[in-house]
């Protein structure tokens, strides 16, 4: 049994205005499995009820929840008239973008069908998202952009969607998962880094995936504690491949965001790529300059987790050698691992640190006028 | 210390909880298997309602490889990042030393007494013939 008796008033809510922040990570949820129909073409909802989406993995450790909460969800999170969490914009307003005064929201869909074995299925399905993100989101709430889902396996359907959508003000980002079937850096995926770059979006490379590969580079793990951790390892991954496949050289005015896999890991996976390029630089004459450079004049991140060791220089170490300017604050509402904009950050930031850290950063990346 | 009668025992029956805020602070009071138990409703960590998550038990290993769960509904489980709390005494099992939650004694009190007693009733119009659930503040 489990009776909740509840008071009649509402507790007093704060009178102090939040100073307005960015959240560069907010995962709108669909109600039911049928919310994509009205954006896509019969002949998928036929198939999507016959096959199935029919994914790379062969150990699913992506959409089985619960994960630590419902739905790797806050519980106090349901929207009151129904659905998963994240599936009530309203609700949303009311719980996090109002109070926390949320003025620039970056929604990165998850389960989407992005990296599916039937890619013309996987590029109707990111369609039809991108589709819902504008009716359902960004259309009706203007704090709120949409990241372009792309069928990732398929670089040429991938850099049509970007195409299609280059231009459009409700998209700010082009989103990638962390987790594909080959390191993000090879080819295959540049048609995504040209579109991208051709349309002036950021590349955001969201922790997850499902190409078939198992999160930790030594196998499948055994508990889901050991798979968060794991994120870290396999954006480094990405990272390095995107730097010594010569992405970064290629496609100069590409712009990435890693996020939710931590960044206080940056600075040594850094130093060790550029030890490594010093030796072996002929290997890749591509890489013209040291791994770092790339890595301080591409990549963003965004800060949830965020990193919380026990000494706060030890973490304001980590941010000075990352950029201050690098960083783009982000809760992952509705997810249970959250982060509260008010206690993120501990106390000796400057304001204006402060201030980009919490929305400038973000504004000046996606080109959002404040 | 201020003592406040929050309900009568009938409206609390084992397994129910009750968000009060008294004196500004959001308290919760639980009714576990009879016994009666109260915590501020806001999670040391960063700030949760505390008291809305589960009511789980406590995994332990002695050693590696055996595992008990014991003490059933009595963990309090935070609806966000999940921390544990021992709700008999608000203490958290990821930090112990540094975290709790904030602990209030509760009581059943006979209404004749809190008729009389130096206590407030927020909400409740008190009777003599009933039991009433008080928090000691
Ligand atoms: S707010 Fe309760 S565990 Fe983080």
């Amino acid at each position: 049994m489990n009776i909740q008796v509840r008071p009649d008033t509402a507790p007093a809510s704060s009178t102090t205005v939040r100073p307005a922040i960015a959240d560069c990570d907010i995962h709108p949820a669909r109600k039911g499995s049928k919310d994509l129909y009205p954006y896509l073409a019969k002949r998928w909802h036929a198939h999507l009820e016959t096959y199935g989406g029919h994914p790379y993995q062969g150990m699913m450790s992506g959409p089985p929840y619960p994960k630590a909460q419902p739905n790797a969800s806050r519980r106090d999170a349901y929207p009151p008239d129904g659905g998963p969490q994240g599936s009530s914009l309203s609700f949303m307003q009311q719980q996090h973008l109002d109070p926390n005064n949320v003025a620039l929201g970056v929604l990165c869909p998850l389960n989407t069908g992005q990296g599916l074995r039937n890619q013309d299925l996987s590029a109707a399905l990111a369609s039809a998202i991108n589709d819902w993100q504008i009716a359902e989101w960004t259309g009706k709430d203007s704090r709120l952009k949409a990241s372009v889902v792309v069928a990732n396996e398929d670089g040429p359907a991938a850099a049509a969607e970007i195409r299609r959508r280059a231009g459009d003000k409700n998209f700010v980002q082009v989103l990638l998962l962390s987790r594909n079937v080959e390191p993000l850096g090879q080819r295959r995926y540049w048609p995504i880094y040209q579109a991208a770059e051709e349309a002036g979006l950021p590349i955001g490379v969201h922790a997850f995936g499902f190409g078939g590969n198992p999160i930790t580079a030594s196998g499948w793990p055994s508990y889901y504690i050991e798979e968060m951790v794991g994120h870290s390892q396999c954006q480094q991954a990405a990272l390095s491949s995107i730097v010594l496949e010569g992405v970064l050289e290629r496609f100069p005015k590409l712009k990435m965001i890693m996020i939710e896999a931590g960044f206080g890991w940056v600075p040594s996976l850094a130093w060790r790529l550029d030890r490594a390029w010093a030796r072996m630089r002929s290997e890749v004459p591509d890489v013209k300059r040291p791994p770092s450079e790339y890595i301080r004049d591409h990549i963003f991140w965004t800060t949830q987790p965020m990193e919380d060791p026990e000494r706060r220089d030890h973490l304001f170490d980590v941010i000075d050698w990352i950029g201050w300017d690098r960083l783009l604050f982000a809760t992952d509402y509705p997810h249970w691992d959250f982060d509260e904009p008010s206690r993120v950050l501990p106390a000796g930031v400057g304001d204006a640190q402060r201030e980009a850290f919490f929305l400038g950063n973000a504004r000046r990346l996606f080109g959002i006028a404040g | 210390m201020s003592r406040h009668v929050i309900a009568p025992v009938e409206e609390l029956p084992p397994g129910a909880r009750k968000f009060v805020t008294i004196d500004d602070r959001p308290i919760a009071v639980f009714n576990i298997k009879g016994e009666f138990f109260g915590l501020l409703n806001r999670c040391p960590h960063q700030g949760a309602a505390l008291c809305e998550g589960p009511l789980i038990g406590l995994a332990q290993s002695s050693n590696p490889g055996e595992i008990e769960y014991t003490r059933h509904g009595e963990i309090l489980r935070c609806p966000w990042h999940g921390w544990e709390f021992d709700i008999r005494t608000g203490q958290s099992y990821c930090d112990p030393r540094k975290f709790r939650v904030r602990a209030y004694p509760v009581n059943v009190e006979p209404g004749s007494a809190v008729v009389k007693g130096p206590y407030v009733a927020e909400t409740i119009a008190v009777s003599i013939e009933n039991d009433y659930v008080v928090v000691d503040l």
